[in-house]
């Protein structure tokens, strides 16, 4: 079995600090780390890999230079091969056009490496946040797709997947190849050990770049340029509301003008 | 592509065994802000097992007209069978622009629709807007964890396609009087071309929690301090008791096992809108705030004065949950006598 999961490289957005002057995100010094939802879909790719003689997990990453280090510190963990899909003319991307290329990416591969069976991405970026860019990948390579998975497992040649649903969740069946997004495991990722550190640093990391793909990719449909969402301007929120606050020693107190204020603005 | 073929809003209403969900409805209120000032009409678009009868309620809710595809092979939700019909209907009228709830099945939907459609599609959307000078959508969406928002245009592309956060819209009023073409649509899927098949559906919570719906919600985070404050005689349920008002929790509950994933509000629960948000012993971390961006009215305790969670709230009670929920409930039933 082949499986391929996409990575994608993002700041630690839990770290991230407003200026509080110029309202814009600070960014230095924020640590850049594999996205969490990716995290666990290696993990569950790992464990089919587990389950299932003579796997292989590929890896793929769109990003800068420095985005080798997630594919490094995934190879620790279960990848096997990792491709670094990067160059100038991909930048600025929206999801449709990053679907696009990673498709296109992943048909490059296949060329050399065979068909994959299962394709697993997060179910979001934690930077991005859109969710998209799974089930666009699904429908650019014309695979079925299933999204918000907390669980799949290969039964009878087919992947059987767990998705929650409002009241408690599906099983869903499904024949390969497809598409599968993940959302937070009821399991931990596994931990690298120091030998899987100390191999996945020499494991060398492939590179795909605009010239790779140039024959089967369509160049008006990528970057800035080709990407149908422009982002026309970005703002912090602000949350302006004028709070009452009661510092009353007496809680009976603090209570009763807590009730008082609810009646003035007509709430109960 | 030629764009003045594109016209009119579409709000597409989800169904899931002939029930609709609540956020189809929310969006007829910015939908049909948005037609009348487009000037356009607001059509609902429903797809489903049999729901000519959601379709006659999306009208009442302010939709002009709406659009359905009905059959067996739309009672569960599926993404090739309710693709196709979407794209199949999309490809026929033609619409400039459609917003849809971004539940999980909208957000499985959207992509696959706006891959298939070669548009762009903006997630997860909290403001709509359209701009004057081009009639452009303005969708306005929070990214990085809630910490910057983004105003995101398709100026090219049409449809432009959106996803909509449940409960940051309240329903409109209901017109019974209202009245609107209902045009069905008779498109089928083959059921071998359904690729994923539900193998099983279990439902595991006995009662539905209806955060979304909940005009009153009463939320615990950790400094409620156990399962206990969950549990009747708990400050948390005895005062949601009262207040006939369903019970939230931050994360930081959930994952200490104190009460249901099912109940948790923030980026990675759900998404909520009640007249009245009660919010004990919670910090306000920003992924738990992004939960309650629609929430009209907002009363916080907390022992901390510097907790986040009073820059969010309208009146906020520093002290100890413990102490100040009992006197709280005491004076409500005091004032009702
Ligand atoms: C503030 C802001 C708002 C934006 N809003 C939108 C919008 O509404 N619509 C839109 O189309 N674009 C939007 N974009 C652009 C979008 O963020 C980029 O296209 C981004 O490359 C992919 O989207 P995402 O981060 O949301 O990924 P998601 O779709 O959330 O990612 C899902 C999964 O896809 C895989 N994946 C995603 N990116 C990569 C990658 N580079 N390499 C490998 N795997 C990857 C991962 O497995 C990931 O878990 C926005 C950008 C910004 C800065
Ligand atoms: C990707 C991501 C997604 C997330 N999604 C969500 C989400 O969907 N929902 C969510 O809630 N969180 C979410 N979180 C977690 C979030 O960052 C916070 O960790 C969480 O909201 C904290 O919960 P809390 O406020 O209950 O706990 P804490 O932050 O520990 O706050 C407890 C508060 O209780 C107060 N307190 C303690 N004792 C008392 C007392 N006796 N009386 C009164 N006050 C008292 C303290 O002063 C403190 O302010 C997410 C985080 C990440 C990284």
């Amino acid at each position: 079995m082949r499986i391929l999961v996409c990575v994608k490289q993002v700041p630690d957005t839990t770290e991230i600090k407003i200026d509080p002057v110029k309202h814009t995100l600070i960014r230095e010094g924020v640590p850049a780390i594999v996205n969490t939802f990716d995290a666990y879909a290696l993990e569950v790719a790992a464990r089919i890999k587990d389950a299932t003689p003579d796997t292989t997990i590929t890896l793929l990453c769109m990003g800068p230079e420095q985005a080798k280090a997630a594919l490094t510190e995934c190879l620790a963990v279960g990848g096997d091969t990792a491709y670094l899909v990067t160059d100038r003319k991909f930048g600025g991307s929206d999801t449709l056009a990053t679907s696009y290329i990673l498709a296109t990416a992943i048909k490059k591969i296949e060329e050399t490496e065979g068909k994959f069976d299962i394709i697993f991405a997060g179910k979001q970026a934690i930077d991005g946040d859109t969710g998209q860019v799974g089930p666009e990948i699904a429908c650019h390579l014309g695979y079925p797709q299933i999204t918000y998975a907390s669980e799949a497992n290969v039964v009878d040649g087919k992947l059987q997947c767990k998705r929650e649903s409002d009241k408690g969740y599906d099983i869903l069946e499904v024949a390969m190849p497809a598409v599968i997004t993940v959302v937070k495991t009821d399991f931990e990722p596994r931990y690298p050990t120091l030998k899987s550190k100390m191999a996945a640093k020499k494991k060398p990391i492939g590179i795909i770049t605009f010239a790779d793909v140039e024959s089967i990719i369509d160049a008006a449909r990528i970057g800035l340029s080709g990407s149908p969402t422009k982002v026309k301007k970005t703002f912090t929120p602000v949350r302006e509301i004028n709070c009452v606050k009661i510092e009353e020693e007496d809680p009976a107190v603090a209570a009763q003008k807590a009730l008082d204020q609810l009646n003035a603005d007509k709430v109960l | 592509m030629a764009f003045e073929e594109y016209k009119n809003l579409w709000v597409f209403v989800e169904t899931e065994e002939n029930v609709a969900k609540p956020v189809g409805f929310e969006l007829m209120n910015p939908g049909r802000r948005l037609a009348d000032k487009l000037g356009c009409k607001l059509v609902a678009a429903v797809v489903g097992g049999s729901v000519q009868d959601v379709a006659k309620t999306a009208i009442q809710y302010g939709a002009d007209e709406a659009i359905v595809v009905e059959g067996d092979e739309y009672y569960q939700y599926s993404t090739d069978a309710y693709g196709k019909a979407m794209s199949t209907i999309i490809n026929k009228y033609k619409p400039s622009a459609m917003l849809i709830g971004a539940t999980n099945n909208g957000r499985d939907l959207g992509p696959r629709l706006a891959c298939e459609l070669n548009t762009g599609l903006t997630a997860d959307c909290t403001g709509l807007d359209v701009e004057d000078e081009t009639g452009n959508m303005i969708w306005t969406r929070p990214a990085f964890g809630g910490n910057l928002m983004a105003m995101i245009l398709c100026p090219d592309n049409r449809p432009q396609l959106g996803t909509v956060r449940p409960g940051v819209f309240k329903k409109p009023a209901l017109d019974e009087t209202r009245e609107g073409a209902i045009t069905v649509e008779d498109v089928h899927v083959a059921p071998e071309e359904i690729r994923v098949k539900i193998v099983e559906r279990v439902e595991e919570i006995a009662e539905l929690v209806d955060l979304q719906g909940a005009d009153i919600i009463v939320s615990g985070g950790r400094g409620v301090g156990g399962p206990e404050a969950f549990a009747a005689g708990g400050e948390v349920y005895e005062l949601a008791q009262l207040l006939g008002a369903t019970i939230g929790a931050s994360r930081a509950a959930v994952d200490a096992g104190w009460i249901a994933h099912a109940h948790q509000v923030g980026q990675t629960g759900k998404t909520v809108g009640p007249k009245l948000y009660v919010a004990l012993g919670i910090s306000g971390a920003i992924q738990h705030l992004a939960g309650i961006s629609g929430a009209d009215y907002v009363v916080a305790v907390n022992k901390d004065t510097d907790a986040p969670i009073f820059s969010r709230a309208n009146v906020g009670i520093v002290g100890d949950v413990h102490k100040v929920v009992p006197e709280l409930i005491a004076a409500i039933k005091k004032q009702r006598g």
